[in-house]
């Protein structure tokens, strides 16, 4: 469309420039003499999987780091960036896939955070409020600049941080998966923004595992695999699965539904049940929703943000209360049943947020994975080492983990290994039944697959299989039954066999060109 | 592939920037010193009074210092459960105080009906315990029930602890705690004076509480459970730890702990008093600090824990021996406080920072010369180089 147009007329003018950039971490040579350009008034995407190095180039591209050897050029001139400060300083800010953001203060305070605008009697307070609106509107959204930033919700969040990059005035931006929280409409929005920054001439580094949204964006797409730059190419010239092939090397897709086998009984069955909203009292963020599973069988939940799948979830695994209806488990009702109770009844949660609520980052890979299943290798008083040892080898094997060993500190994994880590932990407690919310955000392609092919299997032998995501093309991998949610209710099932167009008008979501 | 994805924020980043400069070449050398901070600085403490005071480095000398030890290094074990959950306990000064009340109130006799009842020693001990694991209990009920934060309900029980204690003794102390061969309640002294194996009855205690707490936390399910929860409670909910169960269990031990440090006490001063243990709290946050535990939980262990209650005992005993004022002892306590908390935090913060590249400190090492002290001067140097 319009983007295909503009990289046909030119390519643009290179603003920022690395030569053959080197960046060794000990023996681990992270980049390998990479070449990588950003064009003036244009989005540059970086395509790569967990540990590719997309990571550490934004990182030196930025000020965060510096390169082992190598050349940055700015503006044709050879530059060493001190810090961030100093990357900011010179037009180029970062937004970081994690957020940076002072829950406890307003937006206004948050844009202006470090470099607050002084006037003859302190912090003029009105005048950074004005730009923060003026800066908010541009983005399209209506949040009042005195809101607290805790009340907002993740996605405009997400968007605030956008707004404080904006408020520096960056020529270069660097956004380090800016939707992965974003809903479609939010989405929209920052898509809007950046055909604006564009046109402007600001230039943009995109980075998401959101090939398909990243590909509608981008002018340019740069792959690295292994710390190498392996393909270039405009996005006039390029689809799908030429950034698939440029990333893992092969043809690839994320596996089908498990088939040869006859489902078992209902594992799970949810009859009637709602969720009160935390916030708003009477709203029920789930609403008499009906939901039953088979052993054996894989359903995934489809649906928006807020179309109450995650409270779903929750519910089933008993962190939160439920104000009507009954959940049962092989007939049997779960209610008044803690999360523990839960587990050893055989129902396990691996939860979205695996920084927040699955791993404990003071601990190791090997007591992060026994951690669910502690209970089942204590010796009379004491824990068996042994046993425990054992649990955690075999675990780290069947999960896949890519890992020094069971002792390796939990940090020291990458995000698609530290989520194999946490469903690792709740398949060691043997489930009849798991939930995952969410299991591939964040995490690469490789290991997306690797995550389904290993619930694919675990399904084959009669484990109940539910998981939610918010990538269509995620529904039609594993699946044998797709479930839309919107708004706390089913919206429409399908058979693995639907398409994606049809699952999408199904959740309400307006579909993206 | 053995990068991690994380992506840190700024200002961390800024401080690890220079952190392998620091310890990446004199690494072997700076991580050794650095982890075992607490022993090195008890090994200076012993050598420099040593060499100040020829009674320093004496047997006897040494074991006395030990059993004033014993009574902070039992409070501080306490201290490390709670810390290692991430809250604190305030109240374990009072406690300790309250546990020698009720011990000097039973030995006194207790008046039930016309005759005064004189429990023998052993339920003197046990009564005093249970009185201190019900302090216990009402910290942890009120922490982890009503989520009333740690210091607050903590702190609210320092007072009402004192108070009790105050209003059973009218303020006055108990003297006699001998008891009385015709009564049958003999023995109490028994704690502070008698030793076994030449060891002070409260060392030994030590030594035991240290040894039950080391395997509780490092070989049974409570003890993962305490460190998971301390590192993260959400993530160890979800993995069905009884979160809260856990956080009451903890304040119950640090009450108990301070029970039997309050036997102990009154014991070797063969009185109680109500204001014994006045700010012991404190001492023993401190000796948990310098034992590098982390005040936000789930770092620490025991050996460390009493390591930092030897460091405090030791150089305030010392400092008394050579003479010097106890307005200094005070002033080089609070200094070794924050050294601690100083290097504590030179310590987490360059952990997860370097995790990512955490094989890259050892494989760096063979290039540079072994560590000697001038090893740090090219070592900073390296940075520069690249930055410039």
């Amino acid at each position: 469309m319009s983007q295909a147009e503009r990289t046909a007329q030119d390519i643009g003018e290179v603003v920022l420039e690395a030569v053959d950039v080197v960046k060794t971490y000990g023996a681990t040579r992270a980049l390998k003499g990479v070449g990588f350009s950003i064009h003036r008034g244009q989005v540059t995407t970086l395509f790569g999987e967990n540990g590719a190095g997309k990571s550490t180039l934004m990182k030196i591209l930025s000020g965060v780091e510096q390169p082992t050897s190598g050349t940055i050029l700015l503006h044709g001139e050879p530059v060493a960036f001190t810090d961030t400060v100093d990357a900011r300083e010179r037009g180029i800010s970062i937004i970081h896939q994690e957020l940076s953001l002072a829950p406890n203060l307003s937006v206004r305070d948050n844009i202006f955070l470090g470099r607050e605008i002084t006037g003859p009697s302190g912090v003029d307070y009105a005048e950074e409020a004005r730009q923060t609106k003026a800066v908010l509107d541009e983005l399209g959204e209506d949040i009042d600049p005195m809101t607290k930033v805790a009340d907002l919700r993740l996605g405009q969040q997400q968007l605030i941080e956008i707004a404080r990059a904006l408020s520096v005035d960056a020529r270069i931006l660097i956004m380090d998966e800016p939707t992965s929280a974003l809903s479609a409409t939010e989405v929209e929005v920052l898509f809007t923004v950046i055909h604006d920054l564009t046109a402007r001439g600001v230039s943009i580094v995109y980075i998401s595992h959101h090939l398909e949204e990243a590909l509608e964006i981008t002018d340019h797409a740069v792959v690295l695999r292994d710390g190498t730059v392996t393909a270039t190419a405009v996005s006039a010239d390029i689809d799908l699965p030429w950034v698939v092939r440029a990333m893992v090397g092969e043809g690839f897709d994320l596996g089908s539904p498990p088939t040869g086998y006859e489902f078992g009984e209902v594992a799970l069955s949810v009859q009637g049940v709602s969720v009160p909203d935390a916030e708003i009292h009477g709203r029920n963020v789930v609403d008499r929703l009906d939901l039953e599973v088979r052993q054996g069988e894989i359903v995934c939940l489809y649906g928006l943000m807020g179309a109450g799948r995650t409270e779903l979830l929750e519910a089933v695994a008993g962190r939160n209360p439920i104000s009507e209806g009954r959940i049962l488990k092989d007939g049997r009702d779960l209610a008044g049943l803690s999360i523990a109770q839960r587990i050893d009844a055989g129902l396990g949660l691996v939860p979205e947020d695996r920084q927040r609520d699955g791993l404990v980052q003071t601990m190791t890979v090997g007591r992060n994975m026994s951690l669910a299943s502690i209970g089942s290798f204590v010796k009379g008083f004491f824990l068996s080492g042994r046993r425990e040892a054992d649990l955690v080898t075999d675990s780290i094997r069947s999960v896949h983990v890519k890992t020094a060993g069971g002792g390796a500190m939990i940090g020291s994994l990458s995000g698609g290994n530290q989520q194999k880590v946490v469903i690792g932990k709740m398949l060691a407690t043997d489930p009849d039944v798991i939930l995952l919310d969410e299991p591939s955000r964040g995490i690469d392609i490789g290991a997306k697959a690797e995550v389904f092919r290993l619930l694919a299997e675990r399904a084959r032998q009669g484990l109940a299989v539910v998981y939610t995501t918010s990538e269509v093309g995620e529904c039609l991998s594993i699946a044998h039954r797709i479930v839309v949610l919107s708004r706390g209710r089913i919206a429409a099932e399908f058979g693995a066999d639907t398409t994606k167009e049809a699952i999408m008008a199904a959740s309400g979501e307006a579909v993206i060109s | 592939m053995t990068i991690s994805e994380r992506k840190p924020t700024m200002t961390t980043n800024a401080t690890g920037q220079r952190r392998p400069a620091l310890f990446s070449d004199g690494f072997d050398l700076g991580r050794l010193l650095l982890q075992g901070r607490a022993f090195f600085a008890l090994i200076a403490i012993i050598v420099v009074f040593s060499v100040l005071s020829p009674n320093y480095l004496t047997v006897s000398n040494l074991l006395t210092m030990s059993s004033h030890v014993a009574v902070y290094a039992i409070l501080a074990v306490g201290m490390l459960l709670v810390i290692l959950n991430g809250g604190i306990d305030l109240s374990v000064g009072s406690t300790l105080g309250f546990s020698g009340v009720i011990a000097g109130f039973l030995m006194q006799g207790v008046p039930i009906g016309g005759v005064t009842l004189y429990p023998s020693l052993w339920v003197v001990v046990v009564l005093s315990c249970g009185m201190g694991a019900f302090i216990g209990l009402i910290n942890g009920v009120l922490v982890a029930r009503f989520r009333v934060a740690p210091f607050v309900a903590t702190l609210g029980m320092l007072y009402v602890v004192r108070g009790v204690g105050l209003l059973m003794t009218n303020g006055l102390t108990y003297n006699n705690l001998a008891g009385d061969p015709a009564l049958g309640n003999t023995g109490f002294d028994w704690l502070g004076f008698n030793r076994l194996f030449g060891l002070p009855i409260g060392v030994l205690v030590m030594i035991i509480v240290g040894i039950v707490v080391s395997l509780l936390l490092n070989r049974t399910v409570f003890g993962r459970w305490l460190y998971a929860s301390g590192g993260n409670e959400r993530a160890a909910e979800l993995s069905g730890v009884p979160v809260k169960r856990v956080k009451v269990r903890v304040y119950v031990l640090s009450g108990l702990f301070a029970a039997i440090a309050g036997l102990i006490l009154s014991s070797e001063l063969t009185s109680a008093s109500p204001t014994a243990g006045n700010s012991y709290e404190l001492t023993a946050i401190a000796a948990v600090v310098i034992g590098g535990a982390a005040l936000s939980g789930g770092i620490g262990n025991v050996r460390g824990t009493l390591l930092g209650a030897f460091v405090i005992g030791f150089l305030s005993d010392g400092l008394v021996i050579i003479g010097v004022s106890s307005y200094w002892q005070t002033v080089f306590t609070g200094a070794v406080i924050v050294l601690a908390v100083l290097l504590n935090s030179v310590q987490y913060t360059g952990k997860p920072r370097r995790s990512g590249g955490g094989r890259s400190d050892d494989q760096s090492t063979p290039t540079t010369p072994s560590p000697t002290s001038d090893a740090q001067a090219p070592a900073g140097a390296v940075p520069e180089k690249t930055r410039g």
